[in-house]
């Protein structure tokens, strides 16, 4: 028998990531969530939310080794909401350099590579970046300092309502190319680098910092997931 | 090597339902309920927060459970505990109750192999290392373990890269001689550390003042701070920290709260009035 209250969203368990403040997430905006590494369940979700932490051939290899690339790559290709984070955004992309070359799930085309070293103030910032830092819309950082206001990208999006520069936290070594930039949602600066620290891809939404420990704003994205799903579903039209 | 933002870390000692607060880790005075602090704190600006069991060490127990559960589902900023963690059994169910990293100093010391074990089993960035050390007469720092009660022969600045190449993500370095003293940080044990190590480090022990924070990052060169008095005794005297029907009968040394006095080591703040005084000191933090 069908338990009567169907889950929303499925955080995808492949042994790695910080599932449970995702889980604690979504039921702080009313989303209830299952934790799971079960095809039908995945399949039968309105949200797949792909955690991670670690290194990224690792987890493709449990992705692979729970037979869970091809659900994965079948949801992400519905209209339903897809959200990557941290190494889950990173394993959305076709291929990594870290320890080496590994494939991805290939959903997003474009690159992961290491954060370099930079020089910032004559001494070298640490790698990994860990903390928290803002979010930017990506290439007008100038004018987007001066401009606090949620830009006009974000409208109808994750980021709905969200303020251009707000911090959120990071914990990595590598980070996303998109191979089209229209893609990217956002940028971050550590040091003189300045990285993708978001995209979208109609649904497919992936960030590199973690919304459910980023405080009231990274709630927010949770907050709009639930608009999203809700949206997807029928069950409002107007978001 | 420094992180752009610096992150302040309210350090939580918790003993059974209790934060307590000691010095030197001894003497532990019973604060309040470790959920209130950490809810202020959490909305007050802390960037992460830290727990430490402060007897799982010694008894075996773990009675922080409960205490994670609360506090994750309530407070969306990263949390690490530490504290009595031996094994990868023991590390993920603290991780399932909620916590995003862990701390882990005495298992480390006697078992280096469990670095290596826990940061592969979990990634290296849920893996930090505790590192609790007093200077000798030589100069040199010793490492010690079981809340700063068991010398270990370790030493502190070697282990510390030790620890890294085993993959550590973090570093916690307190030094004990400091620790409660409100005396501020003990510079030359971060200095030795930070700079020669590629992982972040979060400096630990002594602060009581705005100007410690300060030299901890421009003379330590720390790319985090930990710290407990400064905040804690702020809640102590202008809040109320057992919550509004407290009767004081709870476990511990409660004579400090009852007496009602001041401690006079320490200045204490809130973590958004520190954060604006360091930013206007050219120390950039999350506001």
């Amino acid at each position: 028998m069908r338990p009567t209250k169907r889950p929303i969203v499925a955080i995808i368990d492949y042994g790695l990531g910080n599932l449970f403040s995702i889980q604690k997430a979504c039921e702080h905006v009313g989303l209830p969530a299952i934790i799971t590494s079960d095809e039908e369940q995945i399949i039968d979700a309105d949200c797949v939310i792909l955690p991670g932490v670690g290194a990224f051939g690792d987890a493709m290899d449990a992705l692979i080794r729970l037979n869970l690339v091809a659900p994965i790559r079948e949801f992400a290709a519905s209209d339903k909401p897809v959200l990557g984070i941290c190494l889950g955004l990173q394993l959305l992309f076709s291929r990594s350099h870290e320890f080496g070359t590994h494939r991805g799930l290939d959903i997003i085309q474009g690159e992961v590579v290491r954060l370099p070293n930079c020089q910032h103030s004559q001494s070298a910032l640490k790698v990994p970046h860990v903390g928290w830092n803002r979010m930017y819309l990506p290439d007008k950082r100038q004018f987007a300092k001066a401009d606090m206001r949620c830009p006009e990208l974000w409208h109808h999006t994750l980021l709905e309502g969200i303020e251009n520069g707000a911090f959120m936290y990071f914990v990595h070594s590598y980070v996303v190319v998109p191979q089209n930039s229209s893609q990217t949602l956002t940028e971050t600066e550590y040091g003189e680098t300045q990285f993708c620290s978001g995209v979208r891809k109609g649904n497919i939404y992936g960030f590199q910092f973690h919304p459910e420990r980023s405080g009231p704003t990274g709630l927010m994205i949770y907050k709009n997931l639930y608009l999203l799903i809700k949206k997807v579903t029928g069950e409002i039209t107007n978001v | 090597m420094k992180s752009e933002y610096l992150r302040i870390i309210p350090r939580l000692d918790i003993k059974g339902p209790n934060l307590v607060k000691g010095i030197h880790f001894e003497g532990l005075r019973v604060l309040g309920k470790p959920e209130r602090f950490a809810r202020f704190y959490y909305e007050n600006g802390a960037d992460e927060l830290l727990y430490q069991d402060a007897v799982a060490s010694l008894y075996g127990r773990n009675s922080l459970l409960e205490i994670i559960k609360k506090t994750s589902s309530e407070i969306f900023i990263p949390l690490c505990v530490g504290g009595g963690l031996r094994s990868i059994d023991d590390i993920r169910e603290v991780l399932r109750a909620g916590a995003d990293k862990v701390a882990i100093n005495s298992a480390a010391v006697k078992r280096p192999e469990l670095i290596k074990e826990a940061s592969r089993a979990f990634g290296s960035s849920t893996i930090l290392v505790s590192i609790e050390a007093i200077k000798k007469t030589d100069g040199t720092y010793e490492a010690y373990i079981d809340y700063g009660r068991e010398s270990t022969g370790v030493d502190a600045v070697n282990w510390a890269q030790h620890a890294v190449n085993l993959g550590a993500g973090e570093l916690l370095v307190t030094s004990i001689d400091q620790e409660g003293t409100g005396a501020g940080f003990d510079l030359e044990l971060i200095n030795k550390i930070a700079p020669a190590v590629t992982v972040p480090v979060i400096a630990c022990g002594g602060c009581g003042n705005l100007t410690h924070i300060v030299k901890a990052v421009s003379h330590g060169n720390a790319d985090a701070i930990c710290i407990a008095s400064i905040l804690h005794y702020y809640v102590v005297q202008n809040l109320q920290p057992f919550g509004e029907d407290a009767d004081f009968e709870v476990e511990g040394n409660i004579e400090f709260l009852q007496s009602k006095k001041q401690f006079k080591r320490v200045n204490p703040s809130k973590i958004n009035d520190i954060k604006a005084s360091l930013n206007n000191q050219g120390i950039s933090c999350r506001i």
